[in-house]
Parts: structure tokens; sequence; C-alpha cells
């Protein structure tokens, strides 16, 4: 059955409250999810404050600052700091987001920051994603032809090209993947939106020729129908995109070819 | 030991099982039809409002009445079997107790749409 509580191992303690800067006027307070594997412990959430007058505008300038100046064994994954790489996606104030394109001034109130929903948590903030990473490689995400390669290119006209705008731009954050309750309660056979707007990419490619092949391998009761547009995918993107509407396009290819 | 199982060996599992079109492709068929069905059916309960038993009788009978309702009980017992199903998929996750609840929604759906295609049929031939 789902789960709709958590299990006694995994619920949430009132962790540690560290001291507030000394001589800071301007503050703001953190409250951040902590577990780690080495103690035998339950998760907790530790309560920080920030000195804004020493710190970035962004989420993730906070939690570095707190890495720096505070606590250096608050753990979490980040690479560019400008939304391009995927890595510091979190749950922030209740919603998957990047804590490198998150404003702390969207916030009001303490900033609360879990990681992403329903993956098995690493550390801290550094969720377990071998799962998602699985199923995207599943939907063989690359160009797949029968005719054999041209000597130069693969010639693909501009109106087919725009057809991959709101595709191509997905960073593989899994802010929508990890936002699906649909995801949470079937994540091992339901592909997920990030993995079906990847399968979207490739299907919608004019120069793939293996589009019935892959549709065989969505076509599932588990892989692809457990979508009950709920939209959360959508909701959550921090790039603006589509799962949801890439699903359905993808629903409406099935039916195409069988009415 | 699932640990010692790669993640993909997880994700590709059984394999595809080619098939949730149907289902999916008839759960939106049957809600279209339901559309004017359910208003004919609603709207016949408002025309029989403060009519006695006997004048409800007479208006069931009728073949332009009885044909849509039995047709509103048929297809909205299949959708509502199909919605279940749905959500039999989504929350109860052990086999055995899938197979057993995915039964008790059929034998359930059916006795729904078996007594109310009953009902109307004694109403219509007037047994």
């Amino acid at each position: 059955m789902a789960e709709l509580t958590l299990p006694k191992n995994s619920q949430i303690r009132t962790g540690k409250t560290w001291p507030k800067p000394e001589g800071a006027t301007n503050i703001r307070e953190y409250r951040v999810y902590r577990w780690s594997p080495d103690d035998g412990q339950n998760p907790s959430v530790d309560t920080y404050y920030v000195d804004l007058d020493d710190c970035g505008p962004m989420v993730l300038d906070a939690l570095l600052w707190i890495k720096n100046k505070v606590d250096p064994t608050l753990t979490l994954r980040r690479s560019c700091r400008e939304g391009i790489c995927g890595s510091c996606a979190m749950n922030i104030d209740g919603s998957n987001t990047l804590a490198c394109t998150k404003g702390m001034d969207e916030i009001s109130g303490p900033v609360k920051i879990y990681p992403l929903p329903h993956m098995p948590v690493v550390k801290d903030l550094v969720p377990d994603l071998s799962v998602p990473y699985a199923q995207l490689s599943s939907i063989e995400p690359w160009l797949q032809t029968v005719t054999p390669e041209p000597a130069k290119e693969w010639k693909q006209s501009h109106e087919d090209r725009a057809k991959l705008d709101g595709l191509y731009e997905c960073i593989l954050c899994f802010c929508c993947q990890t936002s699906c309750p649909s995801y949470w309660w079937n994540g091992e056979k339901y592909l997920g939106p990030a993995v079906l707007l990847q399968a979207y990419r490739w299907l919608i490619d004019s120069r793939d020729e293996m589009t019935g092949e892959r549709l065989d391998n969505l076509e599932d009761p588990f892989r692809l129908y457990r979508c009950h547009t709920i939209m959360n995918c959508t909701q959550a993107c921090p790039k603006g995109l589509n799962p949801a509407k890439a699903i359905a396009e993808i629903k409406k290819m099935m039916v195409e070819r069988r009415v | 030991m699932k640990a010692m199982r790669t993640p993909l060996r997880t994700v590709r599992g059984l394999g595809s099982a080619h098939e949730g079109t149907s289902h999916f492709w008839i759960t939106r068929i049957s809600g279209v039809a339901l559309v004017p069905l359910s208003l004919f059916a609603i709207g016949l309960v408002f025309s029989l409002l403060g009519k006695d038993h006997a004048a409800a009788l007479a208006a069931l009978g009728r073949p332009v009445v009885a044909i849509p309702l039995i047709l509103f009980v048929i297809i909205g017992v299949e959708h509502m079997r199909l919605g279940i199903q749905e959500s039999i998929a989504d929350y109860i996750h052990g086999e055995l107790l899938k197979v057993a609840v995915l039964m008790l929604n059929t034998a359930f759906c059916l006795l729904v749409g078996a007594a109310g295609v009953f009902s109307l049929l004694i109403i219509a031939f007037g047994a």
C-alpha cells in the first residue's frame, strides 16, 4: 500500500539550533534537513541564522554561507550556480526547485529546506538518484536510425527543429520527477515526468527512425499510464518546461497508431 | 538481496506490457459518452420531481427513456470499473492483494451494472 506516514527511522527530530552570527543585524532563519548514514540517528532539522549582509541573494548562497562559516558538515550537491547543471535541486519552502535560482526574497518566514522528496537520502540534502538515472538510460536517449549514417550531418528542417523547443532545455534536475505523487507510489515502475519528457524529445525528433520501437517500450500500464495529469511536474519545473504536456503528446501518439 | 541488483535491472523489470492504451482510450471514449447520458439522467430526475410512482414507471418504460438509461448504466459502470482499477494500480502494491482487490472491483461493478439494467428491463417490460 501507499505509505502515508514516515517509517520509524525516518521520523524527523528537532535538531541543533546554531548560534546567531555575532554583530549581524540583517538575519534570516534557515531550517535545514540533516541526516547522516554514519551515526545511526533519525533525521533532524537544524536551525541556522544567516547574515544577509555577508551573503548573496539566492538560497544556494545561504547554504554555502552556512557550510563555509557555520557548519562544514552540511552536505549538498552544487556545481554551476546558474541553473544549468541541475545539481542543487532540493525541496525549498515546500516546492522542488534549484537552490541557485531561488531567491530568498521569494520566500516569507524561515526558509525550510529538505532533499528531493521520496528518494533515498545519501546524506543531508543529497538524494540517491540512481533509479531515475537508470530510467533515463532505459529509454535510450540518443539518436537511433536504420538508415546508415550520412557522410555529413543528419538534416532537419527549421520546423522540425522547432518541435524540440521546450524539450531540449531539460537539465535533468529531477524536480518534476520527485514532485509527482504517481512517481512516489510507483517510482520503480512508472518512468516519471522527467524521463517521459526525454522520451518524447526523441519520439518527436524528425531524424530518429525508432519511433515505433520507442513507443513499444513505453506502452505499459505502469511505465507511461501512471500519469494522471496531476501537473505537479509542470508546476515544479525550474526551467518553465511542461512535462505533463509531453506525456499527453506521448499518449496521443499511442492512440494515433491504433485508432 | 535487492541491494545487489543494478538499478537498470530494477527499472527494466519484466519489460513493457505493450498495453494500457485501450484502457486509456476506453476511459476517454466512455467519458465523452457519459456527458450527454449523465445530462439526460439528471434531466429525467428533475422532470419526475413531484410525480407519483405510476407516472415515474410510465416514463421509465418508454423506449426513448429506457434505452439511454440502460446505456448510462452500462457505460457508467464500465467507466467506474476502469477508474477504480487505476486507483488500485496506484496504491495497492502486494501482488496477491492487488489481484484480489481487482477481482472484487470487477465483481462489484458487474453486480451494480446487472442490477441497474435488470431493474430498468423489469420496468420497461412491466414484469
